[in-house]
C-alpha cells in the first residue's frame, strides 16, 4: 500500500539517486554535481508535466466530445481507434499540416505572439498544482495568489490577439474577453480567501494537509455553510473566467464568428484552443484542492483521488455547457458585480465570524 | 548569495531608461510607461535593501516589503488617474501628444 | 533543498536581461501598443528578480497588479486612442538628446554610488514563512499608511470613473 502511495515520489528518488550515481564517475566538485543534477531534475520534471499536460488535453477533447455526443443523443467520434479515442490525435496532426494564414494589414508580431501568451498561463499554473502527496512541482507559500497572478497573464494574450488580427469581429471578441475575464477574476479570488482564512496559510500542499482529518473526508466543501457557497461561487467563475458555455460571449459564434480567434488557422488557432482546455483543466484542479480536499481521501492512492476528482468536476461543467443557452453580455455584467461578489463578500465575513467554530469541529 | 551592488545597477539601469522615456517621448501614454519603469526600478531597490541590509532576527522588521506593496499600489492609482486623464484629453482635444497639451504653458 | 549559487546567477542574469529589454523596448519602440508589450516583458523581468531575491509575495503582486492589472489599463487606453498612431510623427519630441545625456550622467552617478559605497551586507537566511508576519505587521506597525494607501486607491477608483465618464 506505502509502495502504491508514494509511488512517483520513490521515483523521483530513485532518479536523482542514479543521476548521482552516473555523474560521480566524471570526477566532478561536489557543488558542481549537486547544481548539475538539480539542474537537470528540474528539467526532467518540467518535460514529465508538460507530456501530461498535453496527455491531459487530449484525453479531455475526447471526453468533451463524446460526452457532447452523448448527451445530445449521438454516437459521436468512433471511426480513428478503438471508441474514437485516437480523435484527437487525428486532430492535431491536422491543426499541423494546415494552412497558417496572417491577414495582410495585421500586425504580423503581435499577431503571433498572441497564441504563445495565451499559452503561458496554463504552463505556469502547472508548476504549483499538487498532483498526489509529495508531487507537487514547486511547493511555493503562496502557491493560490501564484495561480491567479498567472491567469491574469491570459487576458494579455487575448487582448493583443484580438487586436493584431486587424479585423473587428477580432476586436470585439478580444474587449468582451478582457471585460470578462477582468471582471469574474474579481469573485474567484475572493471565495479562496475564506479557505485560506481557515488554513492560514497560501501553500497548496497545506491547504491539502488541513483536508486530512476525518479518514481523508474533512473537505472544505462540508465546511457549511462557507464551504458550499464558497465552491459554487468558484466554480461559475472559474467557468466563466475560461469562458466556457454558458459564459462563452468572447467567441459567440452566431454574433461575432469566433470572436479573438476569427482570423487564426493552423497551428497558431490550435494554441489557442490548448490553452482553453488547460486553463479548464487548470480552474477544475484548483477547485478539487481547495474545495473537495485534493489528494485527500481513505483507500485508494492521492493522486488517483485527485484525478478522479479533477475529472468529476470536468464531466460536471461539460454537462453544464451542453445543457445551457448562452448569457447576454448585461447579464453576464450583472451576474458578476451584482451578484457573485456580493455573495463572496459576506461569505467572507461568515468565514471570519465562524471562524472559532470551524476550529472547534476541526476544520 | 548574489553581491547587493548587482541589483541596484539592475535598478538604477532600470530607473534611466524609464527617466529617458518620460522625458523623450511624444505620446502621453509612453511617458507613463516610463514612469511605471522608474516606480519598477524603486520597487527593485527596497526589496534588495531590505533582503540585504536588515539583519534577521525572530521580528523580522519588513518595512522594504511593507513599502513595495505601497508603491505597487500608488502605481495602480498613477496609471488609473493618469490614463482617465489622457483619455479626456482625446476626447476632447483628439490629441495625445504632450505637446499639444500646452494651454497652461506661460 | 537550497538552490546552487550558480543556478541563482543563472536566474538572476536571465531575469535582470528580461527586465532591461523589456524597458528599452518600452520606451523605444514607435508602435505604442509594442511598447507596452516591452512594458510588460520588464515587469516580468521585475518580478523574476523578486523571486531571485526570496520576496515571493512581492513577486507575485507585482505579476497580479503590474502584469495583469496595469498593463491591461494602458493598452486599453492605446486602444482608444490609436487614431493617432496612423499619423507619421517620430515618437521622440525635441529634447531627446537632453533626455539621453541626464539618464546617461545619472546612470553614472548611480553606478559610481552603488559599485563604489561600502554596504554593511548581512548574509541572512529566510527561514519559515514571512507572509504571516506580513500580514501582521501591516495591520499593526504600518497600520496608519495601510489605511492612507487604501483611501488613496478609493479616491482614485472614484477621480478615474469621473474623469474618464462621457
Amino acid at each position: 500500500m506505502d509502495i502504491l502511495n508514494n509511488l512517483f515520489v520513490s521515483l523521483y528518488v530513485w532518479v536523482a539517486d542514479l543521476l548521482h550515481g552516473l555523474l560521480g564517475g566524471l570526477g566532478l566538485a561536489k557543488d558542481a554535481e549537486a547544481a548539475l543534477v538539480s539542474a537537470i531534475m528540474v528539467l526532467l520534471v518540467i518535460t514529465v508535466i508538460l507530456l501530461w499536460m498535453v496527455l491531459m488535453v487530449l484525453i479531455l477533447i475526447w471526453l468533451e466530445r463524446k460526452n457532447a455526443a452523448r448527451l445530445q443523443d449521438r454516437v459521436g467520434p468512433n471511426r480513428v481507434g478503438p471508441w474514437g479515442l485516437l480523435q484527437p490525435v487525428a486532430d492535431t496532426i491536422k491543426m499541423f499540416i494546415k494552412e497558417d494564414i496572417v491577414p495582410a494589414n495585421a500586425d504580423k508580431f503581435v499577431h503571433t505572439l498572441a497564441p504563445m501568451v495565451a499559452m503561458m498561463p496554463a504552463v505556469l499554473a502547472f508548476a504549483v498544482i499538487p498532483w498526489g502527496k509529495g508531487m507537487q512541482p514547486v511547493d511555493i507559500n503562496i502557491g493560490v495568489l501564484w495561480i491567479v497572478a498567472v491567469a491574469s497573464i491570459g487576458t494579455i494574450g487575448v487582448f493583443i490577439g484580438g487586436y493584431g488580427s486587424n479585423n473587428k469581429y477580432s476586436l470585439l471578441g478580444g474587449m468582451r474577453a478582457v471585460a470578462q475575464m477582468v471582471s469574474y477574476e474579481i469573485p474567484q479570488v475572493l471565495t479562496m480567501v475564506p479557505i485560506v482564512l481557515m488554513v492560514g496559510s497560501m501553500s497548496l500542499v497545506k491547504i491539502n494537509e488541513a483536508q486530512s482529518g476525518w479518514f481523508g473526508l474533512q473537505w472544505f466543501i462540508f465546511a457549511v455553510p462557507v464551504g458550499p457557497i464558497a465552491f459554487v461561487v468558484y466554480y461559475l467563475s472559474a467557468l466563466a473566467e475560461v469562458g466556457r458555455t454558458p459564459f462563452d460571449l468572447p467567441e459567440g459564434e452566431s454574433e461575432i464568428v469566433a470572436g479573438y480567434m476569427t482570423e487564426y488557422s493552423g497551428m497558431k488557432w490550435g494554441l489557442f484552443y490548448l490553452a482553453e482546455y488547460f486553463n479548464f483543466f487548470i480552474v477544475c484542479t484548483i477547485a478539487a484542492t481547495l474545495f473537495l480536499g485534493g489528494w485527500n481521501g481513505p483507500i485508494l492512492p492521492p493522486y488517483v483521488w485527485f484525478i478522479l476528482k479533477v475529472y468529476g468536476l470536468i464531466l460536471l461543467g461539460m454537462w453544464i455547457r451542453m445543457t445551457w443557452p448562452r448569457f447576454r453580455v448585461d447579464q453576464l455584467m450583472n451576474l458578476a458585480w451584482k451578484v457573485l461578489v456580493p455573495i463572496a463578500l459576506v461569505n467572507i465575513v461568515l468565514a471570519g465570524l465562524g471562524l472559532p467554530i470551524f476550529k472547534t469541529i476541526g476544520f | 548569495m548574489i553581491p547587493l551592488p548587482f541589483y541596484l545597477v539592475i535598478a538604477a539601469a532600470l530607473f534611466c531608461v524609464g527617466l529617458y522615456g518620460a522625458l523623450a517621448r511624444r505620446n502621453a501614454i509612453a511617458i507613463l510607461i516610463g514612469i511605471e519603469l522608474m516606480l519598477n526600478a524603486v520597487n527593485l531597490n527596497l526589496v534588495a535593501f531590505w533582503r540585504y541590509i536588515k539583519p534577521a532576527s525572530p521580528t523580522m522588521d519588513l518595512a522594504g516589503q511593507v513599502f513595495a506593496l505601497f508603491v505597487v499600489t500608488l502605481a495602480a492609482a498613477e496609471a488609473a488617474i493618469g490614463l482617465a486623464l489622457v483619455i479626456a484629453i482625446y476626447r476632447s482635444r483628439d490629441t495625445v501628444n504632450v505637446e499639444d497639451v500646452d494651454l497652461m504653458k506661460w | 533543498m537550497s538552490t546552487p549559487l550558480v543556478l541563482t546567477y543563472v536566474g538572476f542574469l536571465i531575469m535582470a536581461a528580461v527586465a532591461i529589454c523589456g524597458g528599452l523596448i518600452a520606451v523605444s519602440a514607435r508602435n505604442l501598443i509594442r511598447a507596452a508589450l516591452g512594458l510588460i516583458l520588464s515587469f516580468v523581468g521585475v518580478a523574476g528578480l523578486y523571486f531571485v531575491l526570496e520576496a515571493e509575495f512581492i513577486a507575485v503582486v507585482q505579476i497580479l497588479v503590474y502584469v495583469g492589472a496595469i498593463s491591461i489599463l494602458v493598452l486599453f487606453a492605446v486602444m482608444l486612442t490609436r487614431g493617432l498612431m496612423r499619423r507619421d510623427l517620430s515618437a521622440q519630441n525635441s529634447q531627446w538628446i537632453a533626455a539621453l545625456v541626464v539618464a546617461l550622467v545619472l546612470f553614472s552617478a548611480l553606478l559610481l554610488v552603488a559599485t563604489g559605497t561600502n554596504w554593511k551586507v548581512a548574509e541572512t537566511k529566510i527561514a519559515g514563512d514571512l507572509i504571516p508576519k506580513l500580514g501582521e505587521q501591516l495591520m499593526t506597525t504600518y497600520l496608519l499608511p495601510f489605511e492612507a494607501v487604501s483611501l488613496l486607491l478609493l479616491a482614485a477608483l472614484v477621480g478615474a470613473i469621473v474623469i474618464a465618464r462621457e
